[in-house]
C-alpha cells in the first residue's frame, strides 16, 4: 500500500538555519508559494460558497450590484421550499433505492471476485487476459453508448433502472483494477495455508482475504456511489418518466421551472439550496471519509 | 509462467484446476465483457453503416454516413473544431495546473490538507449541482463575476453568452473540476525519494534545478498517466456543456459528445451517431498512441524497462 500524505499540515514552515546558502531564495520561495496558493483556493472554493451563500438569500439580495457577499437576514427556509417545488423526495428515494444501492452492492461484489481471480489465483494465461481488463478501462463510453441503448430498448427497459444497474452485476474494470492491486499486497501463504486446510477459493476470498481488505472494499464502494449519485448522461438518455428521476435530472427540471420569468418567485436562491443539498452528502463524506477517498484517488495513478 | 511459455500446453492437474478456477472467478468480467463491449462494438460498427431511426429496420448503406460526415457537412467539422479545441487547451492547461499545484502542496506548507481538500471537493461535487452555480456566476445580467465588474464601472463579460467566450468560459469550469489529478500528483510527488533532493542540494542544485532534473523524470510516468486520461474525459465531456450552453451561443460549444447525443437521443440518427462514435474512438486511440510513442523521450521509468 502506498503511503500517502502525512496529515499532519501543522508542521513547522521551513528550517531556514539548515541551507543558509540559498536563504533569500527560499523566503522568497515562500511569499510566492502562498501569493499562488492562498488566492487560487480562495477561488476554488468561491463557487461553492456562493452556492450556499445564494441558497440563503431571497430574490432582492439575488439581484444586486455588488453581489451580496454574506447575506442577512438569511433564508434556510429555501431549503424546504425548494425541495418541494417538485418531488425531490421521490427523486431522492429514486437515486438511493433504485440506482446508488444496488450499483454500489453488485459492482462491488462481482468485481471483488474477478479481482480474486485476477489475483489470487495462477492460471495460464491471466495476466495477458488481465490486459484486456485495462484496455476495456481506455475505452470511450461514447462508443457502446448508442448500441447498448438499441439493445436495452428492445428488451423493454426504457424508464427503469435496469440499464444502469443490471451491467454493474458484471464487474467494472477500473475497479477490479484497483481491487486487484490490494489482493496482490496480501502474502501468498496466507491463502496456501488455508488450502492445506482444505478451504475452497470462495472461502478463501470470503473469510480471509475480504476482511483484511476492507479499506479497500470502501475505497471502491465510495467511488462506485460517487458515479451513480452524480450520473447525468445515463439517467437522461433512458429515464423518460419524471416520476422515475433521480437528483440529477430533477435540479435540471427545476431550473428549467426557475428559469421561466414569472413562475415563481426565489428561482435561484431554490436552485442553488437544492443543488446545495444534492452536493451535501458528497461533501459531508468526503470529510468523514478523507483518508479513503485520497487513498483510492491516489492509488489510481499507481499503474504508471 | 514457465509452462505457458513452452508451447508444449500441457498443463499438471494442478494447473487445470487453477484455471478452471481462475475462469470461473473471472466469468462475470468475461460475460459482460461479451454482452457490454464486444457486442455493442461490433454492433455499433454495423449501425454506422446503416440508416437506422428505431422505427423502422436499419437500411444498409456503405460508407455513406462515413463520406457524408467528412465530405459534405461542414457542421461536423465546426464540431470537430470545437473539441480539439476545448481538448487542446483544457486538457495541457489542466494538467499543467494540476502538476503546478500538486508542487506546491508538496513543499513545506502550512495546513497542507486544508487547501488539499478545497481544491479536490469541487472535482467530487455533482456536476449538475456545479453546472447549476456557476451559470449562475457567469450570468450576464445577475452573475456575481459581472456584478462585481459592473460595480467597479467595468465592461462585463458576456461568459457563456458570446460565442468567443463560451469555450474558455467552459474550458475554466473543467479546470476548477481538476481536484483529482492534484490528488493523484500530489502521491506521486510524496514517492520521490527525500535523498535525491539532498543529493542534488549537495551538488549545489538550485530549486529550478532539482524541479526540472528529479522532480519532473521522477513523476513522468504519472504525468504521461494524467494526459491520457485527461485526454479521454475531454473527448467526452457532457454535461457541462449541455447543462451550461446547449451547444450554443451559435454552435460554439456544441462539442462532440453534445453532438452525438443530439444525433442519437433527439433526431433518432443511429446510424450517423454510431459513424460518429467510431470516428471519436479512432480519434482518442490515435491521439492516446502518440502520446506513449513520444512517451518514450520524456518519460522515465526507473530501472524497469
Amino acid at each position: 500500500m502506498t503511503t500517502i500524505a502525512s496529515e499532519s499540515g501543522t508542521r513547522p514552515v521551513t528550517d531556514y538555519r539548515r541551507d543558509t546558502g540559498h536563504r533569500w531564495q527560499t523566503v522568497l520561495l515562500e511569499i510566492i508559494k502562498y501569493t499562488v496558493l492562498i488566492p487560487l483556493t480562495a477561488s476554488f472554493a468561491f463557487p461553492l460558497y456562493w452556492m450556499i451563500s445564494s441558497a440563503l438569500k431571497v430574490d432582492s439580495q439575488v439581484y444586486t450590484v455588488p453581489p451580496i457577499l454574506l447575506p442577512f437576514p438569511i433564508h434556510p427556509v429555501n431549503f424546504i421550499e425548494g425541495w418541494q417545488i417538485l418531488p425531490f423526495t421521490r427523486y431522492a428515494i429514486n437515486s438511493v433505492v433504485f440506482y446508488t444501492v444496488p450499483a454500489v452492492a453488485f459492482t462491488v461484489l462481482s468485481s471483488t471476485i474477478v479481482a480474486y481471480g485476477f489475483s489470487r489465483i495462477r492460471w495460464p494465461g491471466r495476466d495477458s487476459i488481465f490486459w484486456l481488463v485495462v484496455m476495456t478501462m481506455m475505452l470511450p463510453w461514447a462508443v457502446t453508448m448508442v448500441p447498448l441503448f438499441i439493445t436495452f430498448k428492445w428488451l423493454g427497459w426504457l424508464d427503469t433502472y435496469r440499464p444502469l444497474v443490471v451491467p454493474a452485476l458484471f464487474s467494472h474494470p477500473y475497479i477490479v483494477f484497483l481491487l486487484r492491486q490490494f489482493f496482490m499486497t496480501l502474502p501468498e501463504e496466507l491463502s496456501d495455508a488455508a488450502r492445506i486446510d482444505g478451504a475452497s477459493e470462495f472461502g478463501i476470498l470470503f473469510r480471509i482475504i475480504l476482511p483484511l481488505t476492507k479499506p479497500a472494499l470502501a475505497v471502491v464502494a465510495l467511488f462506485r456511489f460517487l458515479w451513480a449519485w452524480n450520473d447525468y448522461l445515463g439517467p437522461l438518455i433512458y429515464l423518460r418518466d419524471e416520476n422515475r428521476y433521480p437528483l440529477a435530472l430533477g435540479i435540471e427540471q427545476l431550473s428549467t421551472r426557475a428559469n421561466d420569468v414569472g413562475n415563481f418567485s426565489n428561482g435561484i436562491p431554490y436552485l442553488m439550496a437544492v443543488s446545495t443539498l444534492v452536493a451535501l452528502p458528497i461533501i459531508i463524506t468526503f470529510f468523514f471519509a478523507q483518508r479513503t477517498f485520497i487513498e483510492g484517488i491516489s492509488l489510481t495513478g499507481m499503474k504508471g | 509462467m514457465a509452462a505457458s511459455t513452452q508451447r508444449v500446453s500441457r498443463y499438471t492437474p494442478q494447473e487445470w484446476r487453477n484455471l478452471r478456477l481462475g475462469l470461473l472467478f473471472v466469468s462475470p468480467w468475461a460475460l459482460g465483457f461479451l454482452l457490454f463491449t464486444i457486442y455493442p462494438l461490433l454492433s455499433s460498427l454495423y449501425y454506422s453503416l446503416t440508416r437506422y431511426d428505431l422505427l423502422r429496420p436499419p437500411v444498409f448503406l456503405g460508407a455513406k454516413n462515413y463520406l457524408t460526415l467528412f465530405f459534405d457537412d461542414p457542421h461536423f467539422w465546426n464540431v470537430m473544431y470545437n473539441t480539439i479545441y476545448y481538448v487542446g487547451i483544457s486538457v495541457p492547461f489542466g494538467v499543467g495546473a494540476a502538476f503546478l499545484i500538486a508542487n506546491i502542496l508538496n513543499s513545506r506548507i502550512v495546513a497542507r490538507s486544508f487547501f488539499r481538500s478545497v481544491i479536490y471537493i469541487p472535482s467530487i461535487v455533482p456536476a449538475v449541482a456545479s453546472a447549476m452555480v456557476w451559470q449562475f456566476l457567469m450570468n450576464v445580467q445577475y452573475g456575481a463575476i459581472n456584478g462585481v465588474l459592473r460595480y467597479f464601472g467595468l465592461p462585463i463579460i458576456p461568459f457563456l453568452s458570446n460565442p468567443g467566450w463560451a469555450k474558455p468560459s467552459l474550458i475554466l469550469v473543467a479546470i476548477w473540476a481538476q481536484g483529482a489529478a492534484v490528488v493523484i500528483f500530489l502521491a506521486a510527488l510524496q514517492d520521490v525519494p527525500r535523498s535525491l533532493y539532498e543529493a542534488a542540494t549537495v551538488d549545489g542544485a538550485n530549486i529550478w534545478h532539482k524541479f526540472r532534473n528529479v522532480t519532473i523524470p521522477l513523476t513522468s510516468p504519472i504525468i504521461l498517466f494524467n494526459l491520457i486520461m485527461g485526454l479521454i474525459v475531454a473527448f467526452q465531456e457532457f454535461t457541462v456543456p449541455w447543462l451550461l450552453t446547449e451547444g450554443g451561443p451559435m454552435n460554439s460549444t456544441e462539442f462532440y459528445l453534445v453532438h452525438l447525443y443530439r444525433n442519437a437521443f433527439e433526431y433518432l440518427r443511429m446510424g450517423k451517431a454510431s459513424a460518429l462514435a467510431w470516428i471519436l474512438f479512432l480519434i482518442i486511440v490515435v491521439f492516446s498512441l502518440v502520446i506513449f510513442k513520444t512517451s518514450a523521450r520524456w518519460v522515465y521509468y526507473g530501472g524497469e524497462k
